[in-house]
């Protein structure tokens, strides 16, 4: 038999066979089940593997080998030092080989779970996926785990492999033990073909050829079946998706948009719209360049994974991240909030209430995690309530974006309905995320439920929330510098907001009077605000006169310590006379105005104030300036 | 409704590859401040730059083509790549070690410090001294060991060093291109090819590759097992070695007396594909920096090496 595989080999020599399909697969399943080894013997077996790659193979089993005498074909594929000194694979290798039918890429990926996140990795481009099995050991944590993952990701076709028969005598009970115990365990994995394969990497019972030891099995060796294995995916159709990935625009007189379609196809002169802005357009070209490079191709129709460019009939303003569907007809979702499986890969934990960074159909956005709905155990796959979810758990969540995102659920089509989650700060992947449905404001979220807490809304921002308290008399420029100071803050990208005595006092404050009584009132309720503001996230300035101590301290007591920042105002009651911009002293000296702060009311100036800014020899500027610069110092921002 | 979803697996599969890899370059000019592209002249980066033409037609491709040049080049690769730059009107940078090159560093003396310092070296310069946020290379994983680990986007520090066992997981088609200031990402387009996949493409879409894939007659000298084509004078001839004609090629191109030409008769490119589809060894058996030990070219990658 092994004449027929170097037949097969040689029959393809032949340029003329060069179109091939393609399969993309995995190789999983637990540490120490021979993922490697089946590999390596995949392409000894095949004659792929070169002369000078034997040698050296032979000179490493000598040295790492874990098979005594014997070529030890892990080697083949092990390839990182450390993996060959632990005799271990850390890390996902892809692997090559082609018969006269088919190119294969194998991803062959690590059992232990420590790198189950590179197994995703492996998983996510893959079509189908082969699960590896010890017969000795049946179905464990990890198999179970893959499987699970397997399905997760939406691979529909499974080969499973049950490896090391040679070590159970070739039983044929064995054999059909693991078979009966993975159906019924994959029954609610939704795979659409399983196929049981008795075999022994390490010997090449059933990988290419038949085994006599194994006489009672009388299905295919698994090289024959990978070759004729349909792995197309049944399933809801999917209309046209393409997602803009880079708008050309060489000169004045072409814009193109370039993309590979993601699902569905689109004929020129076809109307398409493009979300979220649900413009519309007419499909005016679909170019390529042809092959010698010495013009456009242009193409009648584009379908699933040809990456195009697309020209429209009319000028409409479409950027990166912007998809494009067909006008009516099926239709992606538009939603800011929305259910999903998340694979947490990342160090530190995932809490909900953290902010993201979220990257689907080319855009890329923040994102919050709203709430872990719940986490999934993958041995009896139920449903466990969680805080948090730590590296290689997985969890349904929810979530919610910046702005909207165009998507499907991943079910209905991998390619739009898949994202990625990266860590703001440390800018690594730290999970894959496959969406499962839009969540509608009225139905499934409410605010008030949200964990969305203050170091949550200030992380968001990139800034620590503080109260500026403004005081001073009436007239010395507390709201002059208030105000530069936002402005000041705003330009530096701050998210800010004033409160102002005036304006209050129209809205919130309206029922107040300026009564001692009604003065503490007044500070209580802007404290309470200026509360609510720090909650939020916010750099929030105060500007009020609050003349008395007592309810600066009380302000100051409702936010944390360090949040509360008092900036004395200090100007002369004779210069704020002097300025008098609101005519407000004329009048209170002509006993116009009662209990009016420096004339008829008293003013407690601070003793130790955070910031002690004189205006009078300082421009407005200047003394925002200082504000600015003490709020780096405390490291505000 | 019920359908076959996806028609990608019976779609042939130089077209998927194709798809692929102009997916890829497109999310890297689109995502980067100044993306390059690491040009070698082989044939695997005359394949990444016909794909690049093709990804951005009708614009020119929105980079410039770096080659290192470690002054040890075939004449006939260096005569190409100016005529290719020209042909298509594209940017072309060309780096040398100057420091390497006052020092005569020679692949003859110096052995696996020239590469060091000619290429690994090199190439740092040149990614700092432009400051490269992301770099195309054309390297595939079917090559060798430790680039069949590697990422598509492949991550490097500040000080261009790969870390192997802490690579970002990448999923689906959807590359994490977020990196800090002096981070860069090396881009392998092509890592998904296999050097059968190369050839065929290169016949299917008529790409001019450089005349000495071509078998010729050439004078060569025998060393070490390996035939090195004399390419100037200073190539010179040790105690019992004689140049002969033979009618040779090369699998691979490096720097001459580094790479080895092979006995061929294959002088077209259906003969080239037919050769290389029957062939016994792999294409790297002709490099000679490879053969160092086991874990060689994972080292050298990790010091920054492409």
């Amino acid at each position: 038999m092994a004449a027929d595989t170097q037949m097969m080999v040689n029959a393809e020599q032949n340029p003329a066979h060069a179109q091939k399909t393609l399969l993309r697969l995995l190789t999983c399943g637990s540490v120490d089940d021979g993922k490697s080894t089946l590999i390596g013997r995949l392409l000894y077996d095949s004659r792929l593997v070169p002369e000078d790659q034997l040698a050296s193979l032979a000179r490493d089993s000598k040295v790492y080998g874990t098979t005594g005498e014997d070529m030890d074909f892990a080697l083949l594929v092990d390839g990182l030092e450390a993996e060959r000194e632990q005799g271990i694979t850390i890390d996902v290798a892809y692997r090559f080989f082609a018969t006269k039918r088919r190119k294969f890429i194998i991803a062959d990926t690590p059992g232990h779970v420590q790198y189950t996140r590179n197994m995703v990795t492996g998983a996510s481009t893959a079509e189908l996926a082969i699960l590896m099995v010890d017969a000795r050991k049946g179905l464990l944590e990890q198999t179970r785990r893959h499987a699970f993952i397997v399905s997760l990701l939406g691979i529909r076709h499974v080969v499973v492999a049950i490896n090391k028969m040679d070590l159970v005598g070739y039983a044929q009970a064995v054999f059909e033990e693991i078979c009966e115990a993975f159906t019924a365990f994959s029954e609610a994995l939704g795979f659409e073909s399983v196929q049981f394969i008795p075999l022994s990497a390490r010997h090449g019972d059933h990988v290419t050829k038949p085994s006599d030891a194994m006489a009672w099995y009388e299905g295919p060796c698994l090289l024959p079946y990978l070759e004729e294995v349909d792995a197309g995916r049944r399933g809801e159709a999917c209309g046209f998706r393409m997602p803009v990935q880079w708008v050309n625009r060489p000169n004045l007189d072409f814009r193109g948009f370039s993309g590979t379609v993601a699902a569905g196809a689109v004929t020129k002169g076809e109307k398409v719209c493009v979300l979220p802005s649900r413009q519309n357009a007419v499909v005016r070209d679909i170019v390529v360049a042809n092959s010698d490079l010495s013009g456009a191709l242009s193409l009648e129709q584009a379908a699933s994974g040809d990456a195009v460019t697309l020209v429209l009939d009319r000028e409409i303003d479409i950027s990166r991240g912007d998809v494009f569907c067909c006008e009516g007809g099926d239709q992606p979702v538009v939603a800011d909030q929305f259910a999903a499986e998340v694979i947490w890969m990342g160090e530190a934990p995932l809490y909900a209430g953290r902010p993201y960074l979220l990257k689907m159909n080319a855009r890329t956005v923040n994102v919050t995690i709203t709430a872990i709905k719940h986490k999934v155990d993958v041995e009896t796959f139920n449903k466990l309530s969680a805080k948090s979810v730590a590296m290689n758990e997985i969890a349904v969540c929810n979530l919610a974006t910046s702005e909207p995102v165009v998507f499907d659920p991943y079910e209905k089509n991998r390619e739009t309905g898949a994202f990625i989650l990266i860590d703001r700060l440390t800018n690594a992947t730290v999970g894959a995320g496959m969406i499962r449905f839009a969540l509608h404001r009225a139905g499934n979220i409410g605010f008030e439920k949200l964990k969305i807490d203050k170091a949550a809304h200030s992380e968001i921002k990139g800034q620590k929330p503080v109260v500026l308290w403004f005081t001073g008399l009436s007239g010395s420029g507390k709201s002059t510098v208030a105000n530069l100071v936002e402005q000041k803050l705003y330009a530096l990208g701050r998210h800010t907001y004033i409160l102002d005595g005036d304006n209050v006092r129209h809205g919130l404050n309206r029922d107040l009077g300026f009564t001692d009584a009604d003065r503490v009132e007044n500070i209580r309720r802007i404290g309470e605000v200026a509360k609510l503001m720090v909650d939020a996230g916010l750099i929030t300035l105060v500007s009020f006169i609050s003349p008395f101590r007592s309810e600066r301290q009380q302000a100051r007591s409702l936010v944390q310590e360090g949040e509360f920042i008092e900036i004395f105002v200090d100007t002369p009651l004779a210069v704020c006379q002097q300025r008098d911009v609101k005519g407000l002293y004329k009048k209170a000296l002509a006993g116009e105005i009662q209990n009016f702060t420096g004339i008829s009311s008293p003013y407690e100036p601070p003793q130790n104030p955070e910031v002690h800014l004189q205006t009078v020899g300082q421009t407005p500027e200047e003394t925002a300036d200082r504000v600015i610069a003490h709020l780096r110092e405390r490291g505000v921002f | 409704m019920t359908a076959v979803l996806k028609q990608d697996v019976s779609r042939p599969h130089l077209k998927r590859l194709e798809d692929e890899a102009i997916y890829i370059m497109r999310e890297v000019v689109a995502e980067f401040k100044n993306p390059a592209m690491l040009y070698s002249i082989g044939k695997d980066s005359s394949v990444m730059l016909h794909l690049a033409l093709k990804a951005f037609y009708p614009a020119r491709p929105p980079f410039p083509l770096v080659h290192v040049d470690t002054t040890w080049k075939f004449k006939e690769m260096i005569a190409f790549r100016d005529r290719t730059a020209a042909k298509y009107g594209l940017d072309l940078i060309v780096h040398t070690n100057e420091a390497g090159r006052a020092d005569h560093i020679n692949p003859f003396d110096h052995g696996s410090y020239y590469t060091h310092v000619m290429k690994t070296e090199a190439l740092k310069e040149a990614l700092s001294k432009y400051k490269f946020d992301a770099v195309f290379g054309g390297a595939r994983r079917d090559e060798e060991k430790s680039r069949a680990k590697e990422r598509i986007f492949s991550f490097r520090d500040e000080n261009h060093v790969w870390a192997p066992k802490n690579q970002r997981p990448e999923l689906w088609n959807i590359y994490n291109t977020r990196i800090k200031d002096g981070e860069s990402i090396r881009v392998f387009p092509l890592s998904n090819w296999t050097e059968q996949d190369i050839w065929q493409y290169i016949m299917q879409e008529n790409i001019e590759i450089v005349p000495l894939y071509y078998a010729a007659r050439r004078p060569v000298v025998a060393r070490g097992g390996m035939l090195i084509m004399a390419d100037d004078d200073r190539l010179t001839l040790k105690d019992g070695e004689a140049f002969e004609e033979k009618m040779v090629r090369f699998r691979t191109l490096g720097c001459y007396p580094l790479t080895a030409a092979i006995e061929s008769e294959a002088d077209t490119l259906e003969a080239i594909v037919a050769e290389v589809l029957s062939a016994n060894t792999s294409e790297r058996a002709g490099r000679l920096i490879d053969q160092d030990d086991a874990a060689s070219m994972e080292k050298k990658k990790r010091e920054g090496y492409f």
